[in-house]
């Protein structure tokens, strides 16, 4: 069976409507989903649910809840690290203060508390374009950083402000093992990013890009650049938030302020640059890229007994993330994601090119 | 040059220019800080008319239409729109009460698809909410259906359903155009108005705009402003000419006495050369 559009016509816009238009893709990505919620946390190792699926389901959403912002909508912005470690502070400090809110809804607060904080720290955007907004945004990340270490209250009285989470439950059942949190993130991951691309596909996400490529016009046709700048900050950091809580509860467990530091925003910040501005799929793409390349840097070399020492394996891994980012920014700004896309089309065609 | 159905078409002119005044703009100033780009401007817009705005480069007509929409502010005079008043609006509210515009330097969404610019258009006639649009279920779904089936009649009007899924940015110059008219038109605009929509365009491009732009006036009633720099487009299809030169009104009239006018044809000889 060919990769093929053909003979599939549409006969009416529902049809063209969906996420995935091609047959086959919608067999893929259910099959995708299949193997991930049945076969992955069967046959998958400890080491791999915790060390590398985890904090790719994770990261994933980050990255979806930034390249809203970014991708979407043209707003840059360094804070994103700052942004989740609200979502994951404000999560922990309603689960001690007020313990019986179930995990579910304290991690949805914690998403709201991230949007309150997104919101305000949005307001700037309405004024600042470019480097300027940058700076901005990097002012909330220093802000946040400094408040989480030097306001006891923020940190219940926690020494240095590192906190940890207790043992977790979701609605009774128990979320201990792995596979456990790794079911966990996985639903929210797939719920986002269905809402994520319900978002970017009407009404709202076209606002988000339309003042991204061209604000006068966007006013011109009566898209008011406050609005939608705003709720683009909103959606983003409710995601990113959400995503801090998740990164804190089911992948440290215990954490402190550093743990959500201008690394982590410059870090998600490349993902969605190799992944794909402006592209759901390609958010998952740059971070699996992030957290599979110190892998491959660490173990492939050693199959092919070359061994790298660790310091020269977190080199090479800089090294090869510094290229990357230039080549990307210069060449394909769309990413992974629209190498992905030239090769469907290559092979929707495949073999007859005409 | 192969011109019939425009001149069929102006046949019809005297019949549309008959209608009431919906924009009425008085006494216009607009500065840019030492910068006199409108001085003391006055014309009104009668419905269903092509009201053409012509004028040597840098005399202001840009700037017009910019102060009709409300992108920029004069410093003073008065505008009546369908007999309300305005002094000071945002391109939002224009838009609201039904002026859309395309630009003279093509303002399209350029990562966004032909059919996403056009659908942007409708945004304003889109009610669902961002919470329903999340969820995209019901209401959004059926609301995103009805106002694609307006989008594809759009779509169909202006002969562009082989490029709906193709990003603006990689389409030719002509073709850009023509989607932004489409966005424009999308809105169902009471006054539309179009900045220099034929220019780099090559004559059998120009044909097809003149014959859109006469079909928009005529199937659809709507009024429209035109900035042009082809004399023989705009005397065909205008009911009535302004004429600007050094931001102020120097010609106003049918297109015969505009073309006679001994200020205008100077104006024109003095820039020629
Ligand atoms: N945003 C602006 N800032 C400063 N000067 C402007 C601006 N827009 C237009 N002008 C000036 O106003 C005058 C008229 O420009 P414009 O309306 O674009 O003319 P036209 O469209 O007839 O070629 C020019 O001198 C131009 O430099
Ligand atoms: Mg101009």
């Amino acid at each position: 069976m060919f990769y093929r559009e053909n003979g599939q016509f549409k006969a009416s816009y529902v049809e063209d409507l969906r996420i995935f238009k091609v047959t086959q893709d919608r067999v893929a990505v259910l099959a995708l989903v299949a193997i991930a919620v049945l076969l992955v946390p069967m046959l998958a190792s400890d080491y791999l649910l915790r060390a590398v699926l985890i904090p790719f389901l994770i990261l994933s959403l980050a990255a979806i809840g930034l390249n809203i912002l970014v991708g979407y909508c043209g707003q840059i912005s360094l804070g994103t690290g700052a942004f989740m470690a609200v979502g994951a502070y404000a999560a922990w400090n309603i689960g001690v203060r007020i313990p019986e809110v179930p995990l579910l809804v304290q991690i949805l607060l914690g998403g709201l508390c991230a949007t309150a904080v997104g919101v305000v720290f949005g307001i700037p955007s309405l004024r600042l374009r470019g480097l300027y907004l940058a700076v901005s945004t990097l002012a909330a990340q220093f802000f946040l950083d400094w408040a989480f270490l030097r306001i006891p209250a923020l940190t219940n009285h926690s020494a240095s402000g590192s906190v940890s989470v207790g043992t977790l439950s979701f609605f009774g059942l128990p979320l201990e093992s792995a596979w456990q949190k790794y079911l966990f993130c996985l639903g929210f991951v797939v719920v986002f990013a269905v809402i994520a691309k319900n978002l970017v596909r009407t009404t709202t996400g076209r606002q988000w890009m339309a003042i991204r490529d061209m604000d006068i016009a966007a006013g011109v046709i009566g898209i008011r650049p406050a609005y939608a700048k705003l709720t683009a900050f909103a959606v983003s950091s409710f995601i990113v938030g959400v995503s801090g809580a998740l990164w804190g509860f089911m992948h440290l467990g215990a954490w402190e302020p550093l743990a959500f530091s201008l690394d982590r925003s410059f870090q998600l910040l490349f993902m969605i640059i190799i992944g794909g501005l402006g592209s759901i799929v390609g958010s998952f793409f740059g971070a699996a890229f992030i957290v599979l390349l110190p892998i491959v840097l660490t173990n492939v070399p050693a199959l092919f007994g070359l061994p790298l020492s660790v310091d020269t394996a977190v080199h090479l891994e800089h090294i090869i993330f510094g290229s990357l980012i230039v080549i990307f920014l210069i060449a394909e700004p769309h990413g992974l994601a629209r190498l992905w896309s030239i090769g469907r089309e290559k092979l929707r065609l495949w073999p007859f090119p005409y | 040059m192969n011109m019939t159905d425009i001149n069929s078409a102006t046949v019809t002119a005297p019949a549309r220019g008959q209608g009431e005044v919906i924009l009425d703009l008085q006494n216009i100033s607009l500065r840019f800080g030492g910068v006199k780009a409108l001085t003391d401007i006055s014309f009104n817009v009668r419905e269903h008319e092509i009201r053409s705005i012509i004028g040597p480069n840098g005399a202001g007509k840009s700037s017009m239409l910019n102060v009709i929409n409300g992108v920029y502010h004069p410093q003073e005079g008065r505008i009546h729109f369908r007999g309300e008043e305005r002094r000071k609006m945002e391109p939002q509210v224009a838009a609201a009460q039904g002026i859309a515009r395309t630009f003279q330097n093509i303002a399209l969404f350029k990562g966004m698809s032909v059919l996403d610019n056009i659908m942007t258009g409708r945004n304003l006639k889109m009610k669902c909410n961002l919470f329903q649009h999340a969820l995209f279920w019901g209401r959004a779904q059926k609301e995103e259906i009805e106002h694609r089936i307006k989008v594809e009649e759009v779509i169909d009007f202006l002969e562009i359903q082989g490029i709906r899924h193709t990003p603006v940015g990689r389409l030719p110059y002509g073709l850009q155009k023509r989607v932004e008219l489409g966005r424009a038109l999308a809105a169902e605009p009471e006054l539309l108005l179009l900045d220099e929509p034929m220019a780099g365009m090559n004559v059998e491009e120009k044909q097809d705009m003149c014959r859109f732009i006469l079909d928009v006036n005529d199937q659809f009633g709507t009024t429209i402003v035109l900035i042009e720099h082809d004399m023989g487009v705009v005397m065909d299809i205008s009911d009535r000419v302004v004429v600007l030169d050094y931001g102020r009104k120097i010609g106003d009239g049918a297109p015969d006495e505009v073309k006679n006018n001994p200020d205008v044809i100077a104006a024109y000889l003095g820039t020629s050369h």
